[in-house]
């Protein structure tokens, strides 16, 4: 009977979804379980042995994680806010505004999306350093603040946005930067929230160009803390590497289960346009 | 109709900080690249001297640059389909109202909110032999332990496994943003005339979900190049540079072995690789692709 | 006196510059210091708790010591903080970056910065295979601080379990192998032995070489001898352990896993850095010894580790403040308990005669096993651009044991490829 067999194909397909789910899942629980057991045991799977917290007591012993998340917090920090500031800014111009070279100028800008400071490690980190800001939170964020990305989503989003309601505006003799404030701005607010959790998941995550340009304690990030934590020359404890790599992500895997829909969101909008 | 100065001032005006800051960090740096590529390397024994196409030739002749290279071309292709293949897949589920689906979401995307370093020290474990998680199930099952990162046979398919686990959730985002586009009633006409849940993705839903195709080719692409965190926990680059890759051999010529020339040389190289191809892809499927 | 406005000025003006001046006066030399930790465990601590000892001796001097990851890190940054204007004083780096450092022009010689006659007896006072790495053209720029040498850690329950004496460890390479297989089971449950050949694969080479009488490069940095026929023989033996007796895995083998593996009772020996010493003896749940490496033509071991250096660009008083700091560094009541705390070698006589090391080396006498080895020891691997060659290096290892190149093929490329770099220095 027709309905019986898409009720087995249906209830198959469902089992592989939740499978493949388990095994998604499966390598992040596995960290969770050996941080909190010792080594020993993490490696012998004894599921019923004692949990204990000296691996994480360790783990803060031995590098200064909570410094290391103040870093990446204040890093995260200074990149967004400049990033909305000036993107704005820019793609205000590029849809409102038909300046010579406007052109030639987005596709610049574009050129960013592809060629990110990731790849122009060698030179980036000379031109830091030929500022003194290697080592400081600055010299992590700067490179990244004009994101071309963001200018490219608000410009879609200004675009969108129908002249006429300028008008108003107008009418209480505001210039450019008024309009741009009171009329463009709060309507795209939406944009700006799916803009922010992509760029604070990325920048939070980021590993290569933080561990150039961080030599010390004073300003490296949570990754970077964690990649030199697992490399010590007498080898690895597998609990207290799990340990090391949970108290790297918490902060941000808290954030994005208490607000998952947000994060989803956002992903998808930034996507969409 | 001629531009009006105040126009192109306040325009010019309100796009230079952002400009500024591209032009510092990507399009000076870039040709800065191409220059320092073509000078040696300056110590104070000896003084920087123009070399011309030296540094190139080096690389033609060096077969760590050949390897490095044939290692990026598998990872790509080991990674791009099938992250791409399995994230089609999750969306199509998660679209479809089944129980739970919220958690399965969850499921897949949670390895895109990790860094690659985290993720990288996990797996690290997985790996290893004998008491690594992965020779213990297979163990159970009778097969042999493997060696898989320190054998250049599996080191980097064993990366490649990785990542794509790392990817797919990212990926499957925009195609279940593509998927929600697609107006329902395709899917309920779809339906009236009998046709099959696979005729109606290819015939269907794949070409309305090109636009959507593109953009994540085009991330994967980046993201093969840019993916290089795990290779300092894993591997750093070996067996024997098995699983070496492009970026991190500029990382190890530039910050291990200060060798500015080299790895400007190798940096050139990538960026026309990576020229090339976003040209070729913008193209081949820009043409294919159909715009609502 | 009227208190107007420009009286009141005046005399905040006067008070602050007051306060400035006596501040200056008793003003402290700042000494910035990187330093690498290796080995696992809250080394950062005994650090701090060290450095924190000579600052209260020393009012005058503050010394930031800045943890910076593993030895690559540490030279990395150290030299980066150099070349962006804001250079440390000194740094513990690896000693063998010597060269590196030489050609950089970044560190002076010791010898410059002693003047007093304690001093320089101070300057003799360490084991000479110690100081192999940081003396070059007569002088000295490297003074040891975190020393090791490779040594074999064996399980000697599982030596009883196998009808061994587990008083006497393989000695020779014939023993090795002959050891290896009754200590190895057939269900590749237990390996006899285990040379890990990821991470520091140059370094367990250098060992097996300087056991059949053969070094890896000359003193001056300028020549490597990889495919000296001695050498390639050290290079196929060590494949062969895996290839054709069968007593280790073939490949490689992971640096970060083997204490772990040990542990786990994976493997019965493994040759290890002594660094991991007192970590085995934490964790080990099984009776375990350390034993020098075996011979092959004679015994034969890499020392490894970190030296101090001074900095050029630290000013004359800077200098002395290092020296002074260095010297209370590796004093022998520091050395001794830097040892204890670590599994690192004392580095001198005098901190072996402390109490301490007296005492500890009687009730756990495996720590005196990388001392007495030091006899037979080898500076480690360096030459100039050290970082590429031994890269070179460390490919052609890997290749050779994984079966990708014959070991002369290998160890031919490697040579092939120092020589066109090295070149240019003679």
């Amino acid at each position: 009977m027709k309905k019986s067999k898409f009720s087995l194909l249906a209830s198959i397909e469902l089992t592989g979804a939740y499978i493949l789910a388990a095994l998604w899942v499966l390598p992040l629980l596995y960290a969770f379980w050996a941080a909190f057991h010792s080594s020993s045991d993490a490696i012998h799977f004894d599921i019923f042995s004692p949990l204990t917290l000296d691996n994480f007591r360790e783990v803060w012993n031995q590098a200064p994680f909570l410094q290391y998340g103040i870093n990446t917090f204040l890093i995260v920090s200074f990149i967004l806010p400049l990033q909305l500031v000036i993107s704005t800014l820019a793609a205000y111009a590029f849809a409102r505004y038909e300046f010579t070279g406007s052109n030639i100028a987005f596709t610049l800008v574009l050129v960013q999306l592809m060629i990110t400071p990731e790849i122009l490690i060698v030179q980036n980190y000379g031109t830091l350093a030929s500022m003194d800001l290697v080592d400081t939170i600055t010299g992590v964020g700067l490179p990244y603040v004009a994101s071309a990305f963001c200018i490219f989503l608000l410009r879609q989003t200004f675009k969108s946005i129908p002249k006429e309601l300028e008008d108003a505006a107008k009418l209480e003799g505001c210039g450019p930067l008024g309009i741009l404030w009171k009329v463009y701005v709060p309507l795209a607010v939406p944009t700006y929230l799916a803009f922010a959790l992509v760029s604070v998941s990325h920048h939070w995550n980021n590993f290569l160009w933080p561990l150039i340009i961080t030599n010390t304690v004073e300003s490296r990030p949570l990754t970077v803390g964690l990649g030199i934590f697992g490399a010590p020359e007498s080898g690895v404890d597998w609990s207290i590497v799990s340990a090391a790599t949970l108290l790297s992500i918490f902060p941000l895997l808290i954030a994005f289960l208490l607000f998952q829909k947000q994060f989803v969101q956002s992903f998808m909008q930034a996507g969409i346009k | 109709m001629k531009i009006s100065t105040k126009q192109n001032l306040t325009g010019w005006l309100l796009f230079t900080p952002a400009a500024i800051l591209l032009i510092a960090f990507t399009h000076y740096p870039t040709i800065a690249t191409f220059f320092n590529s073509l000078y040696s390397n300056e110590s104070v024994i000896r003084p920087s001297r123009f070399t011309g196409l030296e540094s190139y030739q080096n690389m033609i002749n060096d077969p760590v640059f050949w390897k490095v290279f044939n290692n990026n071309i598998w990872f790509a292709i080991g990674t791009i389909p099938t992250s791409i293949g399995l994230a089609i897949i999750m969306a199509l589920i998660v679209n479809k109202a089944i129980p739970g689906r919220g958690l399965l979401r969850l499921c897949y995307f949670i390895p895109t909110m990790l860094p690659m370093i985290a993720v990288a020290n996990i797996w690290l474990f997985f790996y290893s032999p004998d008491i690594g998680l992965l020779d213990k199930v297979l163990g159970m099952f009778g097969v042999e332990s493997q060696n898989w990162l320190g054998d250049p046979d599996t080191a980097l398919p064993s990366i490649i496994v990785m990542t794509v686990w790392k990817e797919a959730g990212f990926f499957m985002i925009f195609y279940l943003a593509g998927l929600q586009t697609i107006s329902p009633e395709l899917h309920e006409a779809a339906k009236l005339e009998g046709s099959s849940r696979w005729n109606y993705f290819w015939r269907i839903q794949f070409p309305l979900l090109l636009p959507t195709t593109l953009f994540v080719l085009i991330n994967a692409f980046l993201n093969s190049f840019k993916l290089v965190d795990h290779l300092f926990i894993l591997t750093k680059g070996g067996p024997d540079n098995a699983t070496n890759l492009i970026l991190y051999y500029i990382y190890e010529n530039a910050f291990s072995f200060f060798d500015i020339s080299y790895a400007s040389a190798l940096t050139v190289f990538m960026l026309a690789l990576l020229a090339i191809t976003a040209l070729v892809q913008f193209f081949i499927v820009d043409k294919r692709t159909h715009y609502r | 006196m009227k208190w107007t406005i420009k009286n009141k000025l005046l005399t905040t003006i006067s008070a602050v510059s007051f306060s400035m001046m006596s501040t200056l006066a008793i003003a402290e030399t700042e000494l910035t210091m990187y330093y690498p930790v290796a080995v696992g465990g809250a080394l950062t601590k005994t650090v701090d708790k060290m450095v924190g000892g000579f600052m209260e001796a020393n009012p005058d001097i503050k010394v930031n010591a800045i943890y910076a990851g593993n030895y690559n890190d540490a030279r990395v940054k150290a030299l980066a903080a150099m070349k962006s204007g804001d250079p440390a004083q000194l740094s513990v780096m690896f000693s063998i970056d010597l060269f590196e450092l030489l050609e950089l022009d970044a560190v002076v010689p010791f010898d410059d910065v002693v003047k007093t006659d304690a001093d320089k007896t101070w300057l003799k006072s360490f084991y000479p295979s110690l100081m192999e790495n940081g003396v070059t053209g007569g002088k000295t720029y490297g003074i040891p601080f975190q020393r090791s040498t490779i040594v074999m850690y064996y399980n000697k329950d599982m030596f009883r379990a196998a009808g061994l004496d587990p008083e006497k460890p393989p000695a020779t390479w014939q023993e090795l192998i002959d050891m290896s297989k009754k200590l190895t089971k057939s269900d590749g449950s237990q390996w006899g032995l285990m040379i890990p050949s990821t991470g520091y694969p140059y370094w367990m080479f250098s060992a097996l070489a300087m056991q059949n009488d053969q070094v890896l490069m000359k003193g001056d940095g300028k020549e490597t001898y990889f495919n000296d026929p001695k050498v390639v023989e050290a290079l196929t033996f060590w494949k062969e352990l895996g290839s054709k007796h069968g007593v280790m895995p073939k490949g490689t083998i992971e640096w970060g896993t083997l204490r772990q593996n040990f542990l786990e009772g994976r493997t019965a020996m493994m040759w290890h850095s002594t660094g991991n010493l007192t970590t085995v003896k934490k964790n080990a749940k099984f009776d375990f010894g350390v034993a020098m490496l075996p011979a092959g033509k004679r015994r034969g071991t890499p020392t490894g580790g970190g030296n101090f250096y001074i900095f050029k660009s630290a000013s004359a008083e800077e200098q002395a403040a290092s020296l002074k700091f260095i010297k209370h560094m590796t004093s022998p009541e520091q050395s001794a308990a830097w040892s204890v705390a670590t599994g690192y070698m004392g580095i001198s006589q005098n901190s072996y005669d402390t109490d301490t090391l007296k005492d500890y080396v009687k009730t756990f006498p495996p720590a005196a096993v990388a001392r007495d080895q030091l006899e037979f020891a080898t500076a480690e691997f360096s030459t100039f651009q050290a970082g590429r060659i031994r890269k070179g290096l460390d490919d052609a290892i890997q290749a050779a044991l994984i079966g990708t190149k014959s070991p002369e093929d290998a160890l031919t490329e490697a040579q092939n490829a120092a020589d066109r770099v090295l070149k240019a220095y003679r």
